[in-house]
């Protein structure tokens, strides 16, 4: 899960608080003590970060497997 | 788990015992792989499969007299196969691809087998092939001894001359018209070979001054064939006699003499480990009560044995013997393709791995724990109880996948948590008598049969009985999932509330609950709503909603052992006018729904598999006595009543799907909530804030949530975060935000738009995945 998991278009998604759309930005993600950047879609100003439903439900499943199975 | 459980176990399951044909066979002939491959059609492989036991195949189907046959489990449904006919077919049509009769590098040392029959030309093979230097002295020329005896029709000539031509193939000098003991001694011989073979034939007289029995024939040790003379073994008809000639045997003989001079002369012990050798009786379990009876194929012209065809049909009748009585009778065994002595190999090497990937996590969670392989398994092994001891092993080394039982494991929190949980003696009363303990799954599925049983019992038991109740848990998830620390703080639980509420007798209506309070709570006397139904009969005096309807039983896996339990529902459907068409597989032998052991959490596709096999068993509607199995028949469009649906009726659409996961946490809270009302007039506290949120969700997404485990106070939870702190995402095209939100260790996301005061469910998601937040939201923390 290194590197940039995330291919598909920027989403065009605001930050509904801070009222600014959302920029790819370097995020780490953690699953049982391993850390991983990814690039994600994320807020500038608050620093809320979209997750969407393709990279929940594949690369990030098949990655929690894999952990739980080390 | 230690090895040496892991070794009992693997020994347990005798899967891998030779057949009966290859354990009585003195050479252990592998008949069940030449029949295999004659089935196919393949003589040349199954004269290969035959070639590799037996150095001469196109001889032994026709001499050998088949120790094997009346052993043969076709016997027991028609008859034994005809495995020498066979045998000598596969030689007689199949072809082998030029002999590479590749030898051992060569020995130092030489070895003189004495007798040209079978059991010399044998063990001259064996040592040959062994890599030593092999003379072989016959008395006559050619070689063949008792071969040529034979009648031309059973065993034509030029069939001898062609077969043990191997001999001369693997370099073995022959000294032929040499009488040993006439024209040479055995001191001679000895003198130059280090170990010599006596196999002379029956009507051999020559005792060469060894150590005789009481027979007068040459005493041998019956382990080694060693004689009184070091170096010198012996065997075959010679040591047997003429009463004892058998083909098989001096080829046998041949065998272990040739094991005994390698031996010897490699100076290793001569006796160890040798138990395997000879004719044996298979350790194999191999059912042939549902076995069709078949014929013995005939030969049109016996002389000529089996033509071709006649070979292939008959081969065909082989069983292929073996024993997967589990895994026939498991689906979730049989998905994973290999059987118990495998797989228990798999879960130790999974639970002492150090570093790398452990392989067998899922196989492990995947059992249903039901019990049913011990039930069928000739030697009671348990996959259910070796699934079960991993998990908890899992669990203390800190390596149980988080994800497996989760579900399952919150499920069981929310039944112990105040929104369902309840410990009351019957109104004014200070201690009960009874109390009744309907479970989660009951109160879940059809929360009007929790207050159906508990005013029934109050009706049905002797007047003055003080009936109390407990909502709950019985711990069954923390159990499966191998917490024994939530399991026995559950347990702890149970029996706190039962010791302060006098210690009544618990009436059960889940047959998991059952187990579970008999196995943990044996202290606490436990009886089921069936049998007291039986007991004290049905409410509604002669109701007999039956009609006569036919309908089949599932016993849930859990009453397995329980017969009584079968007996008094199987009176109650009679009491009711139901028929019953028992399923094949029923009573002690009954199949898990899928829902036992988490399996349906940890993998899916098994219990698709486990549920699609089930539903077809019978075409009546099935009725059951476990509210959670009833759901999942329901769901998979089998038509199934709960045995309380029969009796107490249904409010909805009795035999139909069930609720949904949101909806089973929703009763059983209402159940609490109208029974602390009606019965004890007590009203609940608020709720929490999350739970007033309305939602709007679409057949569409339900199905999705229901599929993705997500409950609707999962999305309450996620939007009233969102909307309270302002931490939502917007696509300015459609309205709708994007919000997550991490109650504890699993993230949802929720797509949705506000709507007149209810929000309107577009898409919901989840993953475990955390984010580590660089930035978190002062106060907010953990919001992704
Ligand atoms: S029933 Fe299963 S576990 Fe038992 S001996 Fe047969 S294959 Fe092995
Ligand atoms: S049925 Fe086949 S495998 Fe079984 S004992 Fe007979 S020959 Fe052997
Ligand atoms: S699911 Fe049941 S029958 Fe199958 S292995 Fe597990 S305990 Fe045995």
């Amino acid at each position: 899960m290194t590197g940039t998991v995330h291919t598909a278009p920027l989403p065009d998604l605001l930050c509904a608080r801070c009222n600014v759309p959302l920029q790819l930005a370097k995020v780490n993600v953690a699953y049982l003590g391993n850390a991983f950047p990814v690039e994600l879609p994320k807020c500038p100003k608050c620093g809320q970060v979209y997750i969407e439903e393709a990279l929940a439900l594949g690369k990030m499943v098949e990655v929690e497997q894999q952990l739980e199975d080390k | 788990m230690e090895q040496r459980d892991l070794r009992a176990l693997e020994e347990q399951c005798i899967q891998e015992c030779a057949p009966p044909c290859t354990a009585a066979c003195p050479l252990h002939v592998d008949v069940r792989a030449i029949a295999a491959e004659a089935a196919r059609g393949d003589l040349d492989a199954a004269l290969k499969a035959l070639r590799k036991t037996v150095p001469f195949p196109g001889l032994v189907g026709r001499v050998c007299e088949q120790p094997c046959r009346p052993v043969c489990k076709r016997g027991e449904a028609g008859e034994s196969i005809a495995i020498a006919a066979l045998e000598r077919a596969c030689a007689d049509y199949g072809a082998l691809k030029a002999e590479k009769t590749r030898a051992l590098p060569k020995r130092n040392h030489h070895v003189v087998v004495v007798g040209g029959g079978l059991s010399g030309a044998l063990a001259a093979h064996d040592l040959a092939r062994k890599g030593y230097t092999v003379c072989l002295y016959e008395a006559l020329d050619p070689v063949g001894g008792s071969l040529w005896s034979y009648p031309e029709e059973v065993l034509p000539h030029a069939l001898i001359t062609q077969e043990l031509n191997v001999l001369e193939t693997l370099g073995i000098e022959f000294h032929l018209n040499t009488r040993v003991g006439v024209d040479l001694t055995l001191d001679a011989l000895r003198e130059e070979h280090e170990a010599v073979y006596l196999a002379l034939g029956a009507s051999a007289t020559e005792t060469f001054g060894l150590e005789l029995d009481e027979r007068g024939r040459v005493k041998i040790d019956p382990i080694t064939y060693a004689t009184s003379r070091a170096g010198v073994f012996a065997g075959g008809n010679m040591i047997r006699g003429p009463e004892g000639r058998s083909a098989i045997q001096s080829l046998a003989d041949g065998r272990r003499a040739a094991i005994s001079i390698d031996r010897y002369l490699q100076n290793v012990s001569l006796t160890a480990s040798r138990s395997g050798e000879g004719s044996q009786t298979s350790c194999l379990y191999t059912r042939t009560d549902d076995v069709a009876p078949l014929p013995l194929v005939p030969m049109a012209s016996p002389a000529d044995g089996y033509t071709r065809p006649e070979a292939l049909a008959e081969a065909q009748r082989c069983l292929q013997c073996q024993c997967l009585e589990c895994v026939k009778v498991c689906e979730y065994l049989e998905h994973y393709g290999r059987y118990p002595r495998k797989y228990v190999r798999e879960v130790y090497n999974n639970l002492s791995i150090v570093q790398g990937t452990r392989t067998a996590n899922r196989f492990i969670n995947s059992c249903s724990l039901c019990g049913l392989c011990a039930q069928v398994c000739p030697t009671d092994l348990d996959m259910g109880a070796v699934n079960k001891r991993a998990r908890q092993a899992m669990v203390a080394q800190g390596r149980m996948p988080p994800s497996a039982h989760d579900f399952a494991l919150r499920d069981m929190a929310f039944s112990q948590s105040a929104a369902f949980a309840l410990a009351r003696n019957a109104p004014g009363a200070d201690a009960s008598d009874y109390v009744f303990f309907p479970g989660c799954q009951l109160a879940a599925s059809t929360p009007s049969h929790v207050r159906a049983v508990y005013d029934y019992l109050g009706g049905a038991l002797p007047a003055g009985t003080r009936v109390g109740l407990l909502l709950g848990c019985c711990g069954a998830p923390a159990d499966w999932a191998g917490r024994a620390d939530l399991a026995k703080s559950a347990w702890e639980e149970l029996r706190e509330q039962h010791a302060a509420l006098g210690r009544p007798k618990v009436v059960l209506a889940c047959s998991s609950c059952h187990q579970v309070f008999r196995q943990n709570l044996p202290e606490i006397e436990v009886v089921l709503v069936w049998d007291l139904l039986a007991k004290h009969g049905l409410p509604g005096l002669g109701a007999r909603p039956g009609q006569g309807q036919t309908v089949s039983v599932h016993d849930p896996c859990t009453t397995r052992q329980e017969a009584g339990v079968h007996a008094n529902v199987r009176a109650l459907l009679t009491a009711l006018d139901y028929q019953v068409a028992e399923l094949p597989r029923s009573g002690a032998r009954t199949t898990c729904c899928g829902f036992g052991g988490a399996q349906w959490l940890a993998n899916p596709e098994v219990t698709r598999k486990v549920v699609a096999r089930r539903v077809q068993e019978g075409p009546a509607d099935y009725v059951t006595y476990c509210a959670m199995c009833r759901d999942v028949f329901a769901r998979e469009g089998k038509r199934t009543l709960h045995l309380l649906d029969l009796v107490f009726g249904h409010p909805g659409q009795p035999g139909g799907p069930g609720p949904n996961w949101s909806q089973r946490h929703e009763n059983r809270a209402r159940v609490k909530r109208q029974l602390l009302k009606d019965i004890w007039g007590e009203t609940m506290d608020g709720q929490a804030a999350y739970e007033s949120i309305k939602l709007l969700v679409s057949e569409e997404v339900r199905a999705r949530l229901e599929a993705r485990l997500i409950l609707d106070e999962d999305l309450q939870r996620v939007i009233e975060h969102a909307e309270r702190t302002g931490r939502r995402l917007l696509q300015p095209q459609t309205g709708r935000y994007v919000a997550s939100y991490k109650p504890t260790a699993v993230t949802y996301w929720v797509e949705y738009t506000p709507q007149a005061g209810a929000f309107l469910i577009h898409n919901a998601y989840s993953h475990r995945m955390e984010i580590v937040e660089d930035e978190p939201a002062a106060g907010q923390g953990g919001v992704a």
